[in-house]
């Protein structure tokens, strides 16, 4: 492995760019993935009720959509409650609904939120034919829209990490072949003295999960450090935006990248040494 | 010991190497083998190196059927036979010591045996002073008698030298005839491919001269061609 010093920073150089960006784009998915679900939660179903509903017709209906499959949460909102979110809302201007109290026009309310986004455009045309539902609301179109980014988000982000996967994975089992072809009369004695395909085959085995694993660790510290102090920075210039921070988190994205460059390393020996062993 | 039955080699471009050969080596013998380049010599060591697999034909090795060897018995077969060749191969970045090393290492010996047998070797192929020298360093007969020695460093019952003088000027291809009679006296069986008519003339050893894939002579105490 020292003999071939620059072949070998090579395959290091090669494992630390291949992963480098393989832990930035899982970064950028993880985040993304991270936002989409935010964006996903606050996704919430609206039903406004027919006005001259008595209490116990709506405590019915409550009952009635707690037990309704696919729906996480069911908040009642009353009409007074209802005006009163409007006059916050419009904070020192609040003036223009004075004397509402008297004839609220505001209806009463279902506040719902759904397990999952996708089933909300399907869950809201199922509870607008629910009786005593005067209206539904659940920003139509938005909530469409925004289900489709996100797929392809995910989509895009898994195809991705596959793609450098394998590429790192080539590189490193083109770097091994130019080692091993530097030594293939070196190979090529040993098999003559009775040496073993393990035999063979085990240093170079070791030599490619050293490679691997040294550019895991270097790619792994770039990411760390660089991830750290961006967090840092865009905390500071743009304070509502928040990146995925936890520590587990982290540990998973790096402790992956570890093991991937070992594994790319191994398996790219393994698939370059096999031609070699044929003597 | 070698017993070869109606043994065919066709390689996949159409080359005939190998035409019918059945013949017997028995143990401890000294065997010439003895032809024009292309008549099949490196054939039919190839084969019983199981470096090739016949087209046809039944090859044994100690009784054992080469053609039916599984991979992973391979290197135990080639543990029990010592190869010598005309360009030596050995590793030149490794000193004389670490070269015939090699190859009980290889076959996983431990450091002590390795330390006590390879210096045992070296005196015997009369390496004894060179064991720290670097291959580029010694002259062709010294490099051929390394190679003589990582041959029989793990006590193999066969020696197989291909053409082991073909680089060598007459009076070193002498001294190194002369190294390989000693290891035969004590019991190793020794197959040599050679271009040299003088040492098969002057050594009395069995015979066999192939031609064009068959082995067309077979002659105890024979001569390199009965043209002459």
């Amino acid at each position: 492995m020292f003999r071939n010093a620059w072949l070998s920073l090579a395959s290091v150089g090669t494992v630390t760019i291949s992963l480098l960006i393989l832990g930035i784009s899982l970064l950028l998915v993880m985040n993304a993935q991270a936002f989409t679900r935010s964006l996903e939660s606050g996704v919430e179903i609206r039903l406004f009720l027919d006005s001259g509903l008595s209490r116990v017709d709506v405590r019915d209906m409550e009952r009635e959509l707690k037990k309704t499959p696919g729906i996480a949460t069911v908040e009642f909102i009353s009409r007074e409650e209802a005006l009163e979110e409007m006059k916050k809302n419009l904070g020192d201007r609040q003036d223009i609904l004075e004397g509402l109290e008297e004839e609220n026009p505001l209806p009463d309310a279902f506040r719902v939120k759904a397990e999952k986004a996708d089933n909300v455009p399907a869950l809201a045309a199922e509870l607008e034919e629910m009786k005593g539902v005067d209206q539904i609301n659940y920003g139509r179109g938005m909530v469409e829209k925004l289900l489709a980014v996100i797929k392809w988000v995910r989509l895009a982000g898994g195809g991705l990490i596959i793609v450098l996967g394998v590429a790192a994975l080539l590189l490193i089992s083109t770097t091994i072949r130019l080692s091993l072809f530097a030594r293939r009369k070196e190979i090529g004695i040993m098999k003559y003295l009775g040496a073993t395909n393990w035999f063979v085959r085990f240093p170079f085995l070791l030599e490619g999960m050293i490679l691997g694993f040294t550019g895991a660790v270097i790619a792994s510290a770039m990411i760390y450090l660089g991830y750290i102090s961006l967090v840092n920075r865009l905390d500071e210039v743009l304070p509502f935006v928040t990146l995925v921070t936890d520590r587990d988190t982290l540990l998973v994205v790096i402790g992956g990248l570890l093991g991937l460059g070992v594994v790319v390393g191994i398996l790219g020996s393994a698939f370059s040494i096999r031609k070699f062993l044929k003597v | 010991m070698i017993q070869f039955y109606n043994v065919s080699k066709i390689y996949p471009n159409g080359v005939k190497a190998l035409n019918d050969v059945t013949v017997q080596i028995r143990k401890g013998e000294f065997v010439f083998l003895v032809g024009p380049s292309g008549a099949g010599k490196s054939s039919l060591i190839k084969i019983i190196f199981r470096e090739e697999m016949p087209s046809r034909g039944q090859a044994l090795f100690n009784s054992k059927n080469i053609t039916r060897l599984k991979g992973r018995e391979v290197p135990l077969l080639r543990r029990k036979i010592g190869m010598v060749f005309q360009d030596f191969r050995l590793l030149p970045q490794k000193t004389v010591f670490e070269n015939v090393a090699f190859a009980m290492q290889v076959t996983g010996s431990s450091g002590r045996a390795i330390r006590d047998r390879v210096p045992l070797v070296l005196s015997q192929v009369g390496l004894k002073d060179k064991a720290g020298v670097m291959p580029s360093q010694l002259s062709g007969g010294e490099q051929q008698r390394v190679c003589i020695a990582r041959a029989i460093v793990n006590n193999p019952v066969l020696i197989i030298a291909d053409e082991p003088t073909g680089n060598l000027d007459p009076d070193t291809s002498w001294e190194l005839m002369n190294l390989f009679n000693e290891i035969n006296s004590k019991g190793t069986t020794i197959l040599m491919a050679t271009h040299a008519r003088d040492i098969v003339n002057t050594m009395k050893k069995r015979v066999l001269s192939m031609t064009g894939g068959r082995i067309t002579r077979d002659e105890e105490s024979g001569v390199y061609s009965n043209e002459s």
